[in-house]
């Protein structure tokens, strides 16, 4: 007689649905490569069942990245996603893609460019590479005007306002140039052309005016920082131009405030950089840089590919790159067209303006930001002395909102805002909501006891815990543990401190 | 009674793509358009004009992924629209880059105690990931000259004529010299001595690399680093070395991995690769490796402020796509060290097959090494009568992509052709290979030669000098009887200007093969 066996190890393994199998038993590996392969469809679930944890992009009101396209769009993105847009002669149709994009955006921004004359652009990454690449071009141009001139050229510098994104700080210390930041101050929270131009000498390379600064969404006043330092030039021969990081303002001002002069109609201005990747409504990873003329892009900086005999001049500081968002942008430029983008900057305009009426009627808060400017609400408290905003905006991540708040840069760090970008896809009942939402949070709230004067005593009272009456702390010797309080701990610290808001 | 009209007054919205007037008008290139159009149409104009962009598999010119896992389709297109540097908001995120970070300096053999937490970044690719290696050791220099009260205005970095082309946009955005080692005929990778040699105390740091693109070849790191230690003791200048592992990178560790070539060497103190290489992942991704924290100035570093969360960053790029970092953790747990080192083991089977391949044709020269990338790259015995870039545009004929290049400085007056092996060209696309090149061969042998005809006419006109006798970049020796023969040809202005084309484009490659 033949006893049978009833091994469970001899079923296959890939039989085992994946929450059966013995893969998600075993902690995820951290640190090392694993030793063994895993199937796919556990490899999948793995990893997305962790994204779960991230915030949902669309609930992500912080951002002024796109995140949401239309489903035929998203099918032509899967479809080159395995397309590397920097082989040129292997994809030609998508590099001219590009160009067809950079002479679009060229015409939109008055670029001085004739009817069969190619614009001077290129696709980026982000305006962070965008803005990289324009101030290397005019530092470059300076150095040779004071060469030629036989002047010392080791010290150029940069005019901006304190209110500009990070990446113009990132560019002036890894470029090695001066970064001159004009102050603001309570109630003027972009960059005053009068004293930009006051800052301006010998060494400026330029100055950059934002259209649609980050924390307010205000668009600075371009027209007259052009007047001024015409004025300027005229007395001191410098020549100084000027760049405009239109990242958010780009895709904006042209379709609903057309009379705006704020582009290459105004003459100093020479190059300008726009996100793809924000009001173009395409997802993360696509920026522009367009230049006035040949002129403005010294030819030194310029490298010339050569692909299987065609010569293609590239300026950028990536070079393989996925095409998908080149080929997005372009979707959206023809299926949308002018009236496209009119009607859905004017949807956001008017949301914008449902959540301002509604913050405002609650009587409780200040709005910051402007009527004309990039559709974004900022608005701080009006009494900070029971809760702050950083607690509001603590309380709404309950409710799914993420909402950042941020404090002023100098010389305005003692006004602190919260902050709502009204991209394409915030709707109207979206608003309502958030109004609601924040209504039941100021009430929560104002019920609370007032947090600020325990929070030293709560640090205390842990350190109590930890510690097992005999001197010594408990080590964590779990690392998500040991991870989790060190984040905790610099929250504490650094809550109210903040720089580089974007 | 009333006449019936016979137009069609049915909705504009219900006419298929085709039937609409949509696919009449000419897209725009210049302008953007007044009016919006329906989304399928868009679609469809968009999807049909990309039809005629070269087959991403058929690319045999690149070593950019472009096969994926459908799994891992899945999750790039779930996290599409998720903007990677949200770190605040998408904390998982976030962590998958900095595991995979830690994952690749292991990898690597970085110094590293087992939790400690390694130093690196993930970046949109080697150029970016080379820029930042490249302005950490000029910041580096430039602080030890500060105290040193020595001048600091030259850097320069020593490397082989066979960089990659991000190597000179760093040298020239970031006002560094590049010294080149020239290479020469036989000897395509950087020469560890002559490196050194070039050495002096404006060197910021000496960068090897893992991989050449021209053919593939690992460079002898090793030796530069013990070269380098001999003549840092005699100066005491402490020159530190960068591997550009950008291919290399993802397959050392896997199929070689005794070779030592990364943190193991005391003075390699950053390495980058390329996810979307052997990392096999689509394009937009790249890793940078520091040492440790004494290799990356503290100054560099910009500290992000996020709703009160502390983030340091150190990248050139600000917002990007998160899908290639979720991939490349996808891929490093799903493949696991098992994973890939099968995967670059068939890799180099089928290169080896693609070799033999042409080996037994007789007709080429094969110029990549066995160890180190697998790419095939080879060149005709005899290029008299037709040259490797005619093979390359015939070759076109069939689907194939594979490109053809002339060599740095100094052996430029060779050219090959080059098939890189990915992940997804298996054996019986090798096989087809070989097929179609010898197909390839039998036409053009059939062919009178294109390029003397053209030389002859070129040299009718004076487009070509000749101070010892006829040659061409190429290399052809003609015999002075030939120029008397065709006095009497008349050419059309097309003919002319092809002259001038082929002659300028052999004259631009003979002098610059800016290669990837």
């Amino acid at each position: 007689m033949v006893l049978t066996t009833t091994s469970i190890r001899d079923s296959e393994e890939s039989l085992h649905c994946t929450f059966a199998s013995r893969y998600v038993q075993e902690s995820l590996p951290k640190f090392k490569i694993p030793e063994r392969s895993m199937p796919k469809e556990a490899a999948f679930q793995i990893v997305n069942d962790e994204l779960m944890l991230d915030g949902n992009p669309r609930l992500n009101l912080a951002s002024f990245v796109s995140t949401w396209m239309e489903p035929e769009c998203d099918k032509l993105i899967m479809s080159s996603i395995n397309k590397n847009y920097v082989d040129m002669d292997e994809y030609p149709v998508t590099t001219e893609l590009q160009n067809r994009c950079v002479n679009m955006l060229a015409h939109l921004f008055h670029a001085p460019v004739g009817d069969d004359e190619t614009a001077v652009g290129v696709g980026t990454v982000g305006s962070s590479e965008a803005i990289m690449l324009a101030g290397l071009a005019f530092k470059r141009k300076w150095q040779a005007r004071r060469k030629a001139e036989g002047k010392p050229f080791d010290k150029p510098n940069i005019v901006t306002g304190a209110n500009v994104q990070v990446c113009w700080e990132k560019f002036a210390r890894y470029f090695e140039v001066e970064l001159k930041e004009v102050k603001l101050k309570e109630g003027y929270y972009v960059m005053d052309p009068a004293k930009a131009v006051e800052m301006v000498d010998e060494n400026t390379i330029c100055v950059a005016a934002i259209l649609g600064s980050t924390l307010t969404g205000e668009f600075e006043d371009v027209k007259l920082l052009n007047e001024l330092l015409t004025k300027k030039n005229k007395e001191t021969g410098w020549d100084t131009p000027i760049h405009v990081d239109a990242a958010s303002g780009g895709f904006i001002a042209p379709f609903l405030w057309p009379d705006l002069e704020w582009d290459f109609r105004l003459p100093l201005v020479k190059s300008i950089n726009v996100s793809g990747h924000k009001y173009g409504l395409v997802y993360a990873g696509v920026g522009w840089v367009i230049w006035r003329s040949k002129d403005d892009l010294p030819d030194e900086l310029v490298f010339h590919i050569n692909y299987l005999g065609s010569d293609q001049p590239t300026f950028t500081l990536n070079f393989s790159k996925g095409s998908y968002q080149i080929i997005a942008q372009y979707y959206q430029l023809i299926r949308l067209g002018f009236e496209g983008y009119k009607d859905i900057m004017e949807n956001c305009l008017a949301n914008a303006k449902v959540l301002t009426d509604g913050i405002a009627n609650m009587g409780r808060f200040d709005i910051v930001s402007k009527d004309v400017g990039v559709p974004v609400v900022a608005f701080s408290l009006r009494d900070s002395s029971k809760y702050t905003v950083f607690e509001v905006s603590e309380h709404l991540r309950r409710f799914g909102w993420i909402v950042p708040a941020y404090t002023m840069p100098p010389d305005a760090e003692h006004i602190a805002v919260l902050r709502v970008v009204i991209r394409e896809d915030f709707s109207h009942s979206l608003a309502e909501r958030l109004v609601s939402d924040i209504e039941k949070i100021l009430t929560e709230l104002d019920t609370q006891p007032s947090r600020l004067p325990t929070i030293s005593a709560r640090v205390t009272a842990e350190e109590v815990q930890n510690d097992k009456g005999d001197g010594l702390h408990q080590f964590h010797t779990d690392i998500v543990e040991t991870q989790k309080d060190i984040i905790k701990h610099w929250r504490r610290i650094a809550g109210k401190k903040t720089s580089g808001v974007c | 009674m009333v006449l019936s009209k016979t137009t069609s007054e049915s909705d504009v919205s219900v006419h298929s793509t085709f039937a609409s007037r949509y696919v009449r008008a000419s897209l725009p290139r210049f302008e953007m358009p007044e009016n919006s159009i329906p989304k399928e149409a868009a679609y469809q104009i968009i999807n049909d004009e990309l039809m005629l962009d070269g087959n991403p598999r058929l690319n045999l010119a690149s070593f950019v992924t472009t096969w994926m896992e459908p799994e891992c389709n899945k999750l790039m297109m779930d996290s599409i629209n998720k903007n990677y540097v949200d770190m605040d908001e998408y904390p998982v995120t976030t962590e998958l880059q900095n595991r995979c970070v830690n994952i690749i300096a292991r990898l690597f053999n970085a110094p590293l105690e087992e939790e400690e937490t390694a130093i690196g970044v993930g970046t949109v690719g080697s150029s970016e990931a080379i820029m930042l290696a490249g302005l950490a050791f000029k910041r580096l220099w430039q602080n030890k000259r500060k105290a040193e009260g020595k001048p600091y205005d030259k850097p320069n970095i020593v490397t082989g004529a066979n960089v990659q082309v991000c190597w000179e946009k760093f040298a020239n955005y970031f006002e560094v010299e590049l010294k080149e080692v020239k290479l020469r005929e036989g000897y395509y990778v950087m020469d560890p001595i002559q490196a050194v040699e070039m050495v002096d105390e404006n060197t910021i740091c000496v960068a090897a690399i893992l991989g050449s693109t021209l053919n593939g070849e690992f460079e002898d790191v090793k030796l530069l680093n013990d070269l380098l230690i001999q003549k840092n003791k005699l100066t005491g200048w402490d020159t530190p070395i960068h591997v550009d592992a950008a291919s290399g990178g993802f397959i050392a560790p896997f199929i070689y991995p005794e070779l030592e070539w990364d943190f193991r060497l005391p003075l390699v103190k950053s390495i980058n690769v390329s996810g979307h290489k052997y990392g096999l992942v689509y394009a937009g991704i790249g890793w940078v490796i520091w040492r440790t924290k004494q290799d990356l100035p503290e100054e560099l570093i910009f500290h992000i402020n996020y709703l009160g969360a502390d983030q340091p960053t150190f990248t050139l790029n600000f917002s990007k796509g998160s899908s290639q970092v979720i991939a490349q953790y996808y891929q490093l747990i799903r493949l696991g060290y098992e994973g890939y080192r099968n995967v670059m083991e068939n890799c180099r089977e089928n290169a080896i097959v693609l070799k033999e391949g042409l080996e037994n044709t007789g007709r080429f020269n094969i110029v990549s090494k066995d160890e180190g990338v697998p790419l095939v790259a080879f060149s005709l015995k005899d290029n008299s009568i037709h040259n490797e870039f005619e093979v390359s545009e015939t070759l076109r004929r069939f689907g194939w992509i594979v490109p053809a290049y002339t060599m740095p400085a100094n052996a430029q007056h060779v050219t090959v052709l080059r098939v890189v092996i990915r992940e997804d060209f298996s054996r019986t696309l090798a096989e087809r290979l070989v097929l179609d090149i010898v197909k390839v061969l039998h036409e053009l042998d059939t062919l009178p030669a294109r390029l003397s005809a053209k030389l002859e006419v070129a040299e009718e006109n004076n487009l070509i000098i000749h101070p010892n006798g006829p040659t061409d970049p190429a290399g052809i020796k003609k015999d002075n009887n030939n120029n008397n023969n065709n006095k009497g040809i008349k050419k059309t202005d097309i003919e002319v200007q092809r002259e001038v084309t082929d002659y300028w484009k052999k004259y631009v490659l003979a002098r610059k093969a800016a290669v990837c």
